[in-house]
């Protein structure tokens, strides 16, 4: 299949769920099963991604397919520079398998939403705003700039949002999605930042421009600090979209959302842009920003486990789980296993998505419960969810023959072989102690919900097996949590199809911000020889560069047995420790949560982030807001109305004046004439003889004056 | 032997002139008025003739006495028709009662 016709198809799949958000959201109202053509188009996407893949990743193995077209070119501004702009979709091997999982997930949601949402009021634009998510998350997906992938970052982030406050009725579902857009804009913003430094720099907005120009030394603003400070912009974003560390909190809330929203925007694909964006932009990456990413990713796994401990709410659970895992994608990246953090994000997207879809499998048969204290014992009523709940369990806890195992092990294996090189032996330390810990909470969820004796009679009275377009989601899900799909060896992560796909980490950032391991020998000992050679070569981010040392993967395949059978022991020992207090009570729960009360409160309290980032940023805020209404109130309505008062004094004088001055004046002169209109008004009797009176009498003054 | 001058003249003729003006201001009959008119004018006639003849004017004041007589008759036809109209708007010619020139 020529390139043309898979960019056509890429094209026509991007479009589809717009093209399906649009007629939803102006037809839901008149007709009731629109929706249904919602779905029909998903599926066609699905089907559509499914040849593209195919052909890709066999015609094109090692060739990426890009095609680019000018939007709009505004010319050679003054002060601004050039200014043109360019669109287009990039189809790699990375894009391809993202497309892929975003369909497959995207596709699974809408049949399994049909049974979850049945009767909903605004059933029509739940699936409109569905469609919208999904052209907004292949937008991010397919793009080759950075421009789109903006674009599609706030429109998911704006999906999102709509999403979680679905059921606005609630307050708690209003404030949730309001707390989500707000935490990740705080990361956008510095994202934005990010992006502008190297258009600023570069006047394009293309991946592959940018990356050409700092592979041939042209650094922003000519320092390799404003790369490092770019590096850490851009990754604000993905820590705000991916809900890391010091901006996790807005995802377990987020949880308010109707549960498909969940499996499908806050553990498969939404979140995992972060990762992704880290992908796609990794050869800026520099040592200084790298290493930043994995502490970040390795501090999230582990504070995210150990709050995913002690939670009760099933979804919580899994939602603190997600920012666990997602810790685990950025450690790897951070670590420089980049590859395995694709595939870690795609074996998470399929297991992860399970897990929410069978946790609302239960959630809808026991009518909303969503606290796992009033479960137990669902087993024997609801089997396939059941069945497909430990398959998914089994994956994330990471046990052999499990997609879970080879994607963890290779995090694992990653960060061992790092630390090995430099010395931060912290990261595989925290990474291998999560290890344990997702074996225990998962299986503690599991144990609870599924086992043991019912602990609410009257719910589970009422509980049954979900309909077949829920479970039927689930099971294709369960299938795609098996080694078999990704790798013909269940035990080396590195002989699967992700690895030969996704290829070695690349890296194109100057060699002295490199980290040692990753410089490149020979071109370090002659940089600007190198820097003229790489600019005469024209496509240097083609892989052509080897970049990852010898000496990084010896460390590879020398860790590779301690790491795997580390990681096993972990998790089965967590998972018998999971058996250990909530099946077989050998340890008392009541007693141990006794024993380790504080560190079991701090956990349960989700170590008191809501509440210290309520004490300092929202109070903060408030407060800011007090001074503020305060300083305008008396400051500036108090100029103002003194201005008022002052102009209103100056009228009173200025009135008191024409009162009674100038009116005094004018009725004096009034009332003088008045006064002696009234007093000559006499002598005008009208009579004339008396007239004849005056003129004598007049007479007689003039001849005693003249005479 | 008593000798009729100048001053008897004016004394007779200041004489008619008051008790004319008199009769303008006191009377209330409207003819009376105006005879009170042909009093004063007469005075002044003669006041006319005793100046012409004691001084050394010519027949100058004698004339200008015509005039007056001639002038005083026309005024009397005027002034008579005047108060016929008065007498035929009031229904009377009491002078004191017709104040309209005060509206």
């Amino acid at each position: 299949m020529a390139e043309q016709t898979l960019i056509n198809i890429a094209l026509i799949i991007q479009l589809l769920p717009l093209f399906g958000f649009v007629v939803v959201i102006f037809f839901g109202k008149r007709f009731k099963k629109i929706y249904q053509l919602e779905i029909g188009i998903l599926v066609t996407a699905f089907i559509l991604a499914v040849i593209v893949g195919f052909f890709k990743l066999t015609m094109y193995q090692h060739h990426d397919i890009v095609f680019s077209f000018p939007w709009f070119d505004l010319g050679t501004l003054p002060v601004l520079g050039q200014l043109h702009f360019d669109l287009g979709i990039t189809l790699d091997n990375l894009s391809i398998i993202m497309l892929f999982v975003v369909t497959l997930v995207s596709m699974l949601v809408h049949i399994y939403s049909i049974g979850y949402l049945e009767g909903d009021k605004r059933f029509n634009r739940y699936y409109a705003y569905l469609g919208l998510f999904t052209f907004s998350m292949l937008g991010i997906v397919l793009t080759n700039n950075f421009l789109t992938m903006y674009v599609g970052w706030e429109l998911v982030g704006l999906s999102s949002y709509l999403l979680i406050g679905f059921w606005y009725e609630k307050d708690s579902a209003a404030d949730a999605g309001k707390k989500a857009f707000l935490t990740t804009r705080l990361g956008d913003i510095g994202m934005f930042i990010g992006i502008m430094i190297l258009f600023t720099n570069y006047h394009t907005f293309t991946f592959s421009e940018i990356f050409h120009q700092i592979a041939i030394g042209n650094l922003p603003f000519g320092g390799s600090s404003w790369l490092t400070a770019a590096g850490i912009l851009l990754f604000m974003g993905a820590v705000g979209k991916s809900a890391q560390f010091p901006l996790h909190v807005w995802l377990p809330d987020a949880m308010e959302g109707p549960t498909p929203v969940s499996a499908l925007i806050h553990s498969a694909t939404m979140v995992a842009a972060g990762v992704y964006f880290m992908a796609r932009i990794f050869p800026v990456l520099d040592g200084t920003v790298l290493l930043i990413i994995a502490v970040i990713g390795a501090l999230t796994a582990f504070i995210a486990a150990s709050i995913a401990l002690t939670q009760n709410d099933i979804k919580k659970v899994l939602a603190y789980s997600t920012i666990s895992q997602l810790g685990y994608m950025f450690l790897s990246i951070g670590v420089g296993a980049y590859p395995f953090a694709i595939f870690h994000m795609v074996t998470h997207a399929f297991f992860k998505s399970g897990l929410f879809l069978g946790s609302g499998s239960v959630i809808h048969s026991m009518h909303g419960e969503q606290d796992m204290r009033e479960m137990g014992g669902l087993r024997k009523k609801m089997p396939i969810t059941y069945w497909a709940f430990i398959v998914f369990s089994l994956s994330i806890s990471g046990l052999p023959l499990m997609s879970g195992f080879l994607s963890k092990d290779g995090i694992l294996l990653g960060s061992f072989a790092f630390a090995s090189l430099t010395g931060h032996w912290l990261l595989p330390f925290l990474g291998f102690l999560v290890a344990g810990m997702t074996a225990l909470y998962m299986f503690r969820l599991v144990l609870m919900t599924f086992h043991g004796e019912p602990r609410n009679q009257e719910k589970y009275g009422h509980a049954h097996e979900s309909p077949k377009n829920m479970t039927m989601p689930l099971i294709v899900l369960m299938t795609l949590s098996i080694f078999i799909f990704y790798t013909p060896n269940p035990l080396s992560p590195e002989a699967g199809w992700f690895y030969k796909w996704i290829g070695e980490s690349e890296t194109i950032v100057p060699q002295n911000t490199r980290f040692e391991f990753m410089q490149n020998s020979e071109a370090a000992a002659n940089t600007e020889s190198s820097v003229k050679e790489a600019s005469e070569k024209e496509n240097i981010s083609d892989g052509e560069e080897i970049i990852y040392s010898e000496q990084y993967m010896e460390a590879l395949h020398k860790d590779h047995i301690p790491a795997l059978s580390l990681s096993i022991i972990l998790a089965i020992l967590g998972i018998l420790f999971a058996y250990a207090l909530y099946e077989w009570k050998k340890i008392d729960v009541e007693k141990l949560t006794k024993r380790v009360k504080p560190l079991y409160t701090f956990s349960l309290n989700k170590w008191y982030f809501d509440e210290l980032y309520y004490g300092t940023f929202v109070a903060g805020t408030i407060g800011l807001s007090k001074v503020l209404r305060w300083f305008d109130e008396k400051i500036v309505d108090g100029l103002v109305n003194g201005t008022a008062a002052l102009g209103r004094g100056l009228a009173n004088i200025s009135g008191f004046v024409d009162k009674y001055i100038v009116d005094g004046l004018v009725n004096f002169t009034a009332f003088f004439n008045g006064f002696l209109g009234l007093a000559l008004r006499k002598f005008q009797t009208g009579r004339v003889q008396s007239y004849v009176v005056f003129v004598v009498f007049s007479l007689f003054v003039l001849f005693w004056i003249f005479i | 032997m008593l000798h009729v001058g100048l001053e008897h003249y004016l004394i007779v003729s200041t004489i008619l002139f008051s008790l004319g003006l008199f009769g303008i201001i006191t009377r209330k009959n409207a003819v009376m008025v105006l005879m009170g008119i042909e009093l004063m004018l007469n005075a002044a006639n003669i006041n006319f003739v005793a100046f012409s003849r004691n001084g050394n004017y010519g027949l100058n004041g004698q004339v200008i006495a015509l005039f007056v007589i001639i002038l005083a008759a026309a005024e009397a036809a005027i002034a008579l028709a005047i108060v016929l109209n008065v007498y035929k708007t009031f229904l009377h010619i009491n002078i004191d009662e017709i104040d309209n020139l005060k509206e």
